[in-house]
């Protein structure tokens, strides 16, 4: 029997059949669920979420120096986090097979870059592997781990949004329990210290060329020869989308191991083909390469290398090829940007830090980046993971050396403060700075879905375990000035932000509510009222004034014929930011 | 690929399009269809667009449909359907919801909801069925069973209700208590397309 599943699914399978026993990640768009899929093989596989991508490879290559068969995934921006470990343990090599998942984002739908991912395999000098479909993606996983142990090297599966979430059929395999490696104290293998590096070298440039034989004859490189006047040598989801406009009229070089390339089959190809296209998406990683060597062919030319490709785009460029369609007319679409949902924890932070003028906010990356969104309009940077806390230091720093009179605050959410938040603190403390630092707590990894963190008090295959202590922790760092209080309650946060305003030294501002779309634990219940209410305008005492409309909660509108504010019940979870925000008294609990 | 068919189901986070379209895949594959998918994640839960692409046929390569190629286009929220219309082939099949569902700057007071939508497509497509979901979730019993109406709408509109038993199917993947209420509205929202 097949099962649709996303690549993702897929993935997480393809670690189970190959005898995976340790697994870690961070959560992020697009790789989340793979971790989550790993999970319920409990009885086989430990899966754990990691503090940080640098964090989870660290681990995997324990495991993996320890014998087992390790993974890691993580998106294509945390393969940046985890670069350091990554480049080295490609020279010291594996014991039990290592492979790490990079799930990139063509088109960026939910990241700060896109990245082409695949330079790193050239760069850290390891394999790449990609996969077109789900089916591959499960199979090739456990290629992925052959390759590792027979070339002693870890294995970058870079994956792509398409990849990783469309769903396509795939035929399931058995568990292969392949036990554990003896472990060995190995100091010159395991010890990169930089007398054994030297000597790790060349047996790395070695292994490439060994790696280079195998990629020109590996299964997953191959051939499908059909009319030879168009040739296409192509690789990940761009060979579905190229199947897809030439099907069987054209010859295709299928690439599935990118990294060293098979360039005699390559060259083969290319002689036998009359004009021969790269189609690949992003970066023209295939192409240079081919250049390079003295290999014509047409590519970035033609194909853009910006955003995501579809079988449009590749049908435009090389057949000129354009569809008949038809269009709504544009005073018929609004936009539709996401905001934070109705009860969101974040609104109430935000709603009082909007009246705060003449400062800068530096931002970071989860729901609470949408701060910066119309009507609350309060962050001016995000840069990455854990950024917030450093930036804001760094522009405390220049402003008061140049004598600018600018407050600094940073927010930054509870997951991505244990992330690399914990270190920035750390450096804001130590270097005396003044800036004001809000930890915006809710009790979850919201962005991606609800993922545990250390802070929880759940790990990822549901045991209970330690949470931290925020305020403790932000303490023994050396914070003076450490504030909890309650976002839903409007009063607390404008008064704690007058404290830590009025402060002279860093300080903490630590907003803790689990979030309104989280599965509440029973940790939650027995800490939060958390019973649902709902909130509604009175039309009598509504004066149409729009102050409640600056909270940005998507459950209340305006209506501009009754020039009245009205609230979706159906929507309303009863955080009651909107009537403290009242200055009429118009809205009020329902029943009350 | 002729023999491939192309569904694209849009509307906004919060709708059950994600289900539904589980409950439509399971059914094709049942009835022994190639299917891929492709759903737009990450952001669905903050009230933003949502679509599902849903292909099946015997052999399937892409997972996701281009412009003018969709062969039945279904807006679960009305806005939706008329952003998405150029992945419609014109000579395909609409199936709108007349359900409003407004975004950020229209809640503000700033925009309007626009007017004459569903007219508008009416003028430029020939095929096109307008349901009225929330009415059919409420004949139904349930407000939240307007996403398996309109996919009771679709399989009708695909000709695919007598190939698998699809009260079976929405049993297999809608969790038991729902299960009559859904199948209720599944027939409620095939008896809409003739």
């Amino acid at each position: 029997m097949k099962h649709l599943m996303t690549g993702n699914e897929a993935v997480a399978r393809g670690v189970f059949e190959a005898g995976v026993t340790y697994a870690s990640a961070y959560p992020g768009t697009p790789s989340t669920e793979i971790l989550e899929n790993v999970g319920p093989y409990k009885e086989h596989i430990t899966a754990e979420w990691a503090a940080n991508e640098k964090v989870a490879l660290e681990t995997a290559i324990g495991a993996s120096i320890a014998g087992a068969r390790s993974f890691a995934a993580m998106k294509h921006v945390g393969v940046n986090v985890a670069a350091d470990p990554l480049f080295t343990y490609a020279y010291t090599g594996v014991n039990g097979g290592l492979v790490l998942v990079s799930a990139d984002d063509p088109g960026a739908h939910s990241s700060q870059n896109e990245q082409d991912n695949r330079y790193y395999a050239k760069f850290a000098k390891i394999a790449c592997i990609e996969p077109s479909d789900s089916q591959e993606s499960k199979d090739f996983i456990i290629d992925a781990y052959e390759i590792s142990e027979e070339f002693n090297l870890p294995i970058l599966f870079r994956m792509t949004t398409r990849t990783c979430h469309s769903k396509s059929l795939v035929e399931f395999g058995e568990r292969t329990e392949v036990g554990t490696k003896p472990y060995k104290k190995d100091t010159s293998k395991f010890v990169a210290a930089p007398s054994n590096a030297r000597l790790m070298h060349p047996k790395v440039e070695a292994r490439t060329e060994a790696l280079k034989k195998f990629s020109n004859e590996t299964h997953l490189n191959r051939f499908e020869w059909n009319d030879k006047k168009i040739g296409i040598i192509t690789s990940g989801v761009s060979y579905v989308y190229s199947k897809e406009v030439f099907g069987d009229t054209v010859s295709y070089l299928k690439l599935g191991f990118t990294y060293p390339l098979p360039m005699e089959k390559i060259r083969k190809f290319a002689d036998e083909v009359e004009t021969l296209y790269v189609i690949e998406e992003l970066e023209p990683f295939i192409e240079e390469q081919m250049k390079a060597v003295g290999i014509d062919c047409i590519g970035k030319e033609v194909i853009p290398r910006i955003g995501e490709l579809n079988p449009d785009i590749i049908a435009k460029a090389i057949l000129g090829e354009e569809r008949q369609t038809v269009s709504i007319s544009e005073d018929k679409k609004v936009e539709r940007p996401p905001a934070l949902c109705a009860g969101c924890p974040h609104r109430g932070l935000f709603f009082e830090l909007a009246k705060r003028k003449d400062i800068m906010v530096t931002g970071d990356i989860g729901c609470y980046t949408l701060g910066v969104a119309e009507p609350l309009n309060t962050i001016d940077t995000v840069i990455c993971m854990g950024g917030s806390i450093s930036m804001g230091h760094g522009a405390y720093k220049a402003f008061e050396r140049n004598n600018v009179d600018k407050k600094v605050v940073s927010v930054i959410g509870d997951s991505t403060f244990f992330h690399t938040g914990i270190n920035s603190l750390i450096t804001v403390a130590y270097n005396k700075s003044n800036t004001v630092n809000i930890i915006l707590d809710n009790r979850t990894t919201g962005m991606t879905g609800h993922q545990e963190n250390p802070g929880t008090g759940y790990s990822l295959q549901g045991d209970m375990t330690e949470a931290i202590d925020i305020p403790q922790l932000v303490k023994s760092i050396g914070i003076k000035e450490v504030i909890t209080v309650n976002p839903l309650d409007l009063d607390a946060v404008d008064k704690a932000l007058k404290v830590a305003f009025a402060y002279d030294g860093p300080s903490v501002i630590i907003t803790r509510w689990p979030c309104a779309l989280k599965r509440f634990t029973d940790l939650d219940k027995k800490e939060f009222d958390l019973a649902k209410k709902t909130y509604r305008v009175d039309p009598e005492e509504c004066r149409g004034c729009k102050v409640c409309i600056k909270t940005g909660c998507p459950a209340l509108e305006f209506d501009p014929k009754s020039k009245k504010a009205i609230i979706n019940e159906d929507m309303c979870v009863g955080c009651s930011i909107c009537a403290q925000s009242c200055p009429f008294d118009a809205i009020a609990k329902v029943g009350e | 690929m002729s023999n491939v068919k192309n569904v694209l189901l849009s509307g906004v986070g919060g709708q059950g399009i994600i289900l539904a379209s589980k409950v439509l895949s399971a059914g094709l594959i049942e009835a022994g269809y190639d299917v891929k998918m492709s759903e737009v994640h990450g952001m669905a839960q903050r009230g933003g667009s949502v679509t599902t692409q849903v292909r099946f046929g015997e052999k399937v390569y892409s997972p996701i449909i281009g412009l003018g190629q969709a062969d039945i286009l279904v807006a679960f929220e009305k806005m939706e359907g008329g952003k998405w219309l150029d992945h419609l082939n014109p000579e395909g099949i609409m199936i709108i919801n007349d359900y409003k569902i407004p975004s950020a700057p229209i809640l503000t007071g700033s925009i309007p909801y626009p007017e004459g939508i569903i007219e508008e497509i009416k003028s430029k497509i020939e095929h096109v069925s307008v349901v009225d979901g929330p009415s059919l979730a409420k004949e139904a019993g349930n407000n939240k069973t307007m996403n398996i109406a309109i996919i009771g709408s679709l399989v009708k509109a695909l000709g695919l209700d007598e190939v698998v038993d699809w009260e079976m199917i929405i049993g297999k993947v809608i969790k038991e208590r729902f299960v009559d209420v859904n199948i209720k509205a599944f027939k409620l929202g095939m008896a809409q397309v003739k």
